[in-house]
């Protein structure tokens, strides 16, 4: 395993960074049935969101736990019209691409959680390459780590929050 | 689940949560990746795990580990507890088979300018005994009873 099989980096990546790309809005309705489905897969019983009547005396009416704020931007597997598969966090693949490391995981995650998101909410959002590293020799190979923000804002304009992805991109021994 | 909403005055430096423990199984993984929309092969095709990530199955992917850390949050918060911030880094997946055990110990206990009571966590999911994830999260808690950090907003919430 050597990282002399790893590329440098290209100026036109370099230029990405610090920009924001992908500006979009949130495709389908934010619903309490995503809330539920995510609930019921962790266990979570919080009433807030289970009973209305208790969203509504604390909250002021239902909202989603802070922690799917990445839910929002992950389009369907599948949509009429689209071609091929469509793809959460774009920036991500474009650098897997771009940097010529087919494989991919994410190493950490921080999220910032402002405004909380309600049931009807359009969203919006942007990805910002933050940082890539040099070359690192990792377990799963030679390769490069890379930070990518996505922040949200509500339709009020308000801010939603921040959710910050580090990614290990990497070749494996093999590839 | 808490029957009540914990208070600031009810926390302290150094106090332990109540911990979580969760028998992983492939439905486990399946449900929390699909819960979070999250269709990326590795979190529910074991061959496409084992052959293109090089791990011995499927495993928890971030949005659902995420999910579970807020859920052992709030567990002991009551629902007035409110997330500001969470990070988080991976250390090993957590796959089917394994026994996830949540931990978790308050670091801090603070309040800010705006009079919002903070609880600093060093928060864990461990797989026989070795730390898989290791998690800092900040979260709001009432003051009081009349308190509720929900009601912030704008510069009255700083996370």
């Amino acid at each position: 395993m050597t990282s002399t099989k790893i590329p440098e980096i290209p100026p036109e990546v370099y230029a990405l960074i610090g920009q924001p790309q992908y500006e979009e809005e949130t495709d389908f309705e934010i619903a309490m049935g995503y809330v539920s489905n995510t609930c019921a897969a962790v266990q979570n019983g919080n009433p807030l969101y289970w009973d209305p009547q208790v969203a509504e005396e604390i909250t002021h009416g239902q909202i989603a736990p802070p922690t799917m704020l990445s839910v929002w931007f992950r389009p369907h597997y599948w949509s009429p019209g689209a071609e091929g598969e469509r793809l959460a966090l774009q920036t991500h693949f474009d650098l897997k691409r771009l940097l010529d490391l087919p494989e991919a995981i994410v190493s950490g995650n921080e999220m910032v959680f402002g405004e909380p998101v309600r049931m009807g909410d359009k969203l919006k959002t942007c990805q910002i390459i933050r940082s890539i590293s040099d070359v690192k020799n990792t377990k799963l190979g030679p390769g490069r780590f890379w930070v990518v923000d996505v922040q949200v804002e509500n339709q009020r304009g308000e801010y939603v929050g921040t959710d910050s992805y580090t990614c290990l991109g990497y070749r494996s021994p093999e590839s | 689940m808490s029957s009540g909403d914990l208070t600031a005055a009810e926390v302290q430096v150094g106090q332990e949560l109540p911990p979580l423990i969760h028998d992983v199984t492939a439905t486990t993984v399946v449900l929390g990746a699909l819960a979070s929309r999250d269709w990326r092969p590795m979190h529910h095709d074991k061959d496409f795990a084992i052959h293109r990530n090089g791990v011995k199955d499927i495993f928890i992917n971030t949005p659902n580990n995420a999910a579970w850390f807020e859920r052992f949050i709030s567990d002991w918060t009551g629902p007035k507890g409110r997330l500001g911030r969470m990070k988080f880094q991976m250390t090993t997946p957590v796959f089917p088979g394994d026994r996830m055990v949540l931990s978790g110990t308050v670091t801090e206990v603070t309040t800010d300018d705006t009079g919002c009571c903070w609880v600093g966590l060093d928060v864990a999911v461990s797989v026989d005994d070795q730390v898989s994830t290791s998690c800092k999260a900040r979260v709001a808690v009432p003051a009081d009873d009349s308190d509720n950090p929900w009601d912030r907003k704008a510069n009255q919430w700083q996370p």
